[in-house]
């Protein structure tokens, strides 16, 4: 499909890509804006390793066309936190040395955000039921899942 | 670790141009021609060229005092930076944070081998360590002349070396030797990868004097990768690069044989690389890239489909021809002890294919400029990859440039130096930089896989219920039918589908362990692939080798035979076990899961959910580890929770208790995995295990609740592996748990529910 002019908004930031409609927005967040931290993993909506926020809720941005995009305003793990001003999971993420190859951490630190965000004080099954489908295939479940329970309790003050 | 400048003398620049001038290949000894070159090096203040008898190969002092640590192995989140930093810092006596470990570079660490085996620590740890050790030695030499005291009065302090009774009376490394390299010459044993060895004349630490080893320092790679600031290869751009696609066959074994340009003219800047069997698309922008693979018309030749039927694949194991047997561990005369037997005990256990699965499929970068190669990839051994680019480029070694970035996630030889010698091809034939990823199906459907096998048990009972006699083989696709490396192009997919010829070779195993028996015989026999040339089931190292499936059927039926005596499976081991430090840790095991000693199985449960608990252990290259699996079985729908494991590991001295835990908690998680869910699946045409709906891996839902861990330090005994040998007793503790539970043995891996629920029947 001939290229069209998308204006998206990613972490606060204006960007203007010239793309396909079709595109998927993960192409456009990695390759126009530069912005690398969503990763391909599937290109199914699988996995989650290119998971971004969508009007704060967590979409898989390799099956998500540019042309669905419209006006929302995208946030990506770098726009989540910072090293000055982190997000709770991104703090308990490095206490709790969760990741080894870390090249999921798109989907479950983003996942987790939003389900943090709506449910205070979760319980264990309530969290492994709000990951439910997340892929990580070094294995590092059981600290995920400390991790997230870290940051319920940072979050519940 | 501390990120820090390099100074002048340290310059990307002239440690590129060193790494220019590094001529030597695998196998080649050191000529005087090397030599003259490092002296020239030092004169230049460049870093040398990389000899493996060479000090400054592995460890360097900059101006200010920080240490460089060279290390030729690669960290796949496993914490070995952090080991390798304690390790150097210790024997050098200076903090923690001063010392910088250079992973994996081709320009700037020899080939210890890559992340190979689990001997990081175990053999590119030790190495380090001598280097350090005679870094210090040598400094205090330095320190010595400069000051003009006897070396045997002088200590060193946070990377000051002084008088021992005048603190005043001092020099630091950094004014000792900062920004300029060690002269050195190591006593190299003239190997290298793994084994490569060049200890000086220093002598490392006592153990017991060890501060920084054994400490829990915190990873800090990790901080990167949570706010997105790390690069993984897949990130890596430079200019002018092109993306990249492979087109692979739906009939493994086919070959383009016309190929319609036209179809792809309407797409921007795409272009057709078709080299023989090898078909790739590049355009300039990576989403045009996937729209020209998917829209490229291809005719493939008739290939004849090379595969059977999923259902006949151990039958195929069975009955095929044994290309290769070794037998490794031979005692006694078993033939003629089963000729005495009052009762034989015997069983057959099932392993599928498993694919890598990694996170990502794999990618590289290639850039060929002015003659010289640059390579980004997340390959586990850069070395070998820089080996393989010059061949398949032809262009020397020393041209080629490999930069290990990480990757997707790496449990062994997967799809990553298929990616980067892919590249390459591309790269050199459409004159630009290219950008290579994979596609999901080609990153579960086309990496190397851990190959399937059976394995057959047997054991001899005399009339009093002793053991007389134990027999274990098995029978399977080779673990190095493609080797574990990209070094040779007849191993990639690049070389295979550009005619060469593969030579595959024969490799398996037997169980690790201290049983004692009589009559005892462990032996393999590898059979041929089952397409000899780019075969999506082609087999090669995943995770602890051929470990989960030998020791998923050895520690299985050591259970058969202990319930079959009416014996507490773990009372049955110890009968036989002799191994001091095994003893210790099955009882360590034993003692943390409060396991009550009573045979399995348990025969007091009623209704559809029931608990089991199994144990299994086993030794790896020096390490042992012992898994208790407490689990709870679903009669009616078949399904496994493994909800606690309890595991005591004993991998010598450690290193850093908090990077050893972590590699073992995951390690059971992917173990579990394996055990309960995977199995690639293939009809006769190709692999149809190709996303995570046809190769699912276990869901966080399914996650233990808990995983208890009992780490046994022995300081005194040189340190081995943890990298694998914990994920290799998970499958035969889960097994022998579904067996307490239930009174039914497991045979086939994976215990999905669907198997499962049909074993039950």
């Amino acid at each position: 499909m001939a290229a069209q002019t998308f204006k998206l908004n990613v972490n606060g930031h204006d960007h203007t890509v010239d793309a396909d409609p079709d595109m998927p927005l993960l192409y456009a967040l990695r390759d126009d804006i530069g912005l690398n931290n969503p990763h391909f993993g599937c290109g199914l909506a699988q996995c989650g390793a290119c998971t971004v926020h969508l009007d704060g809720q967590p979409i898989r941005s390799c099956i998500t066309p540019l042309s669905g995009v419209g006006e929302s305003k995208i946030v990506t793990l770098a726009g989540l936190g910072t090293p000055e001003t982190p997000h709770p999971l991104q703090t308990a993420y490095v206490e709790e040395q969760v990741p080894q190859c870390g090249y999921c951490i798109n989907g479950w630190i983003m996942t987790a955000a939003a389900f943090l965000r709506d449910k205070k004080k979760p319980t264990d099954a309530e969290i492994r039921q709000a990951l439910e489908g997340l892929k990580c295939r070094c294995g590092t479940h059981m600290g995920i899942l400390r991790a997230v329970k870290r940051a319920a309790a940072m979050m519940a003050g | 670790m501390t990120k820090i400048d390099k100074p002048a003398a340290f310059s990307r620049r002239s440690v590129l141009k060193a790494g220019g001038a590094l001529v030597v290949s695998v196998g080649a000894g050191l000529g005087l021609e090397a030599l003259l070159d490092h002296q020239a090096a030092l004169a230049q203040g460049i870093k040398p060229p990389l000899m493996p008898d060479q000090l400054s190969s592995f460890i360097a002092v900059q101006a200010d005092g920080h240490v460089m640590a060279y290390f030729g192995k690669m960290d796949m989140g496993h914490g070995l930076t952090v080991a390798v930093g304690q390790i150097v810092a210790e024997e050098l006596d200076v903090p923690f944070h001063t010392v910088k470990v250079d992973l994996a570079d081709t320009a700037t660490s020899v080939n210890q081998g890559g992340a190979s085996g689990s001997t990081g620590i175990q053999e590119g740890g030790k190495q380090m360590r001598v280097a350090a050790a005679e870094a210090r030695r040598v400094l205090v030499e330095m320190a010595a002349t400069k000051l003009n005291l006897p070396a045997d009065q002088l200590i060193v302090t946070d990377g000051v070396v002084h008088a021992r009774d005048d603190a005043a009376k001092k020099a630091s490394y950094a004014e000792l030797i900062g920004g300029r390299y060690f002269n050195v010459q190591l006593d190299w044993n003239k190997k290298y990868g793994n084994p490569l060895y060049a200890p000086g004349k220093a002598k490392p630490k006592d153990p017991k004097d060890h501060k920084i080893v054994g400490q829990r320092i915190k990873r800090e790679d990790v901080a990167p990768k949570v706010f997105a600031s790390e690069n993984f290869v897949t990130d890596v751009k430079v200019p002018g690069m092109l993306h990249a696609r492979m087109i692979r066959p739906e009939v493994a074994g086919a070959v383009p044989v016309k190929v319609d340009e036209a179809s792809i003219k309407d797409i921007p800047g795409a272009r057709v690389v078709w080299q023989e069997g090898f078909l790739g698309v590049v355009a300039p922008r990576e989403w045009d890239a996937i729209q020209a693979m998917s829209k490229l018309k291809v005719e493939w030749s008739q290939a004849a489909p090379p595969f059977p039927s999923q259902a006949a694949l151990y039958d195929h194991i069975r009955n095929a021809t044994v290309r290769k047997r070794g037998v490794e561990k031979q005692n006694g005369d078993v033939d003629a002890a089963f000729k005495t037997a009052a009762k034989v005990i015997e069983a057959e256990y099932e392993w599928p294919f498993q694919s890598h699965a990694s996170m990502g499929p794999a990618c590289a970068l290639v850039e060929i400029k002015d003659g010289k190669v640059t390579c980004w990839s997340g390959t586990q051994k850069s070395h070998f990859v820089q080996q393989g680019l010059a061949s398949i480029l032809e262009v020397p070694a020393d041209k080629v440039h490999v930069i290990w970035t990480t990757g997707p996630g790496s449990y062994g030889r997967n799809d990553a130096d298929d990616a980067a010698m892919d590249a390459a091809v591309l790269a050199k034939a459409v004159g630009a930089p290219v950008r290579l990823q994979y596609m999901r199906n080609q990153g579960t459907g086309w990496d190397p896989k851990g190959p399937a096998s059976i394995h057959r048990a047997r054991a001899a009972i005399d009339a009093s219920g002793q053991v007389i006699a134990y027999d274990f083989v098995s029978k399977g696709f080779s673990r190095v039918d493609v080797d574990t490396n990209g070094s040779k192009p007849f191993d990639t997919l690049a070389g295979q589908t550009r005619g060469i010829t593969l030579r595959s070779g024969d490799g398996f195993g037997v169980p690790a362990e201290s049983y004692q028996f009589a009559n005892k015989r462990l032996a393999w026999e590898t059979i041929p692939p089952l397409l000899d040339r780019a075969s999506p089931l082609r087999s090669s190292h995943l995770r602890d080798p051929v470990g989960p499936q030998i020791h998923f059927a050895s520690e299985s039926f050591i259970d058969e035979v202990a319930a079959a005596l009416n014996l507490d499976p773990i009372e049955f081991r110890l009968r036989h076990i002799n191994d001091a430090r095994d003893i210790a840790l099955i009882k360590a095991a034993a003692q943390k899961a409060n396991w009550q000693t009573r045979p399995s199985p348990r025969r007091d449960q009623t209704g559809s959910k029931v608990n089991g608990r199994g144990i299994a252990y086993a030794q790896r290259n020096g390490t042992r580890v012992a898994v208790i699996a407490e689990i709870e079985v679903d009669r009616s729908s078949g399904k496994i929770w493994a909800r606690k494991f309890t595991v005591a590991h004993d991998c010598g001295q450690i290193i850093n208790p908090d990077g050893l835990e972590k590699c073992i908690e995951p390690n059971i998680v992917q173990g579990v995995s394996r055990t309960l869910w995977e199995e690639v699946k293939f009809d006769s045409k190709t692999v149809t295990s190709v996303d995570w709906v046809t190769y699912p891996i276990l869901d966080i839902t399914e996650t233990p609740e808990a995983i208890d861990i009992v780490l046994l330090n022995h300081p005194e005994i040189a340190p081995s592996g943890a990298g694998e040998p914990s994920t290799r007793p998970v499958a035969a503790a889960i097994a022998n748990a579904i067996f307490d539970a239930t009174g039914v043995r497991i045979r086939r891996v994976p215990f999905s529910p669907e198997n499962v629920k049909a074993s039950f029947a």
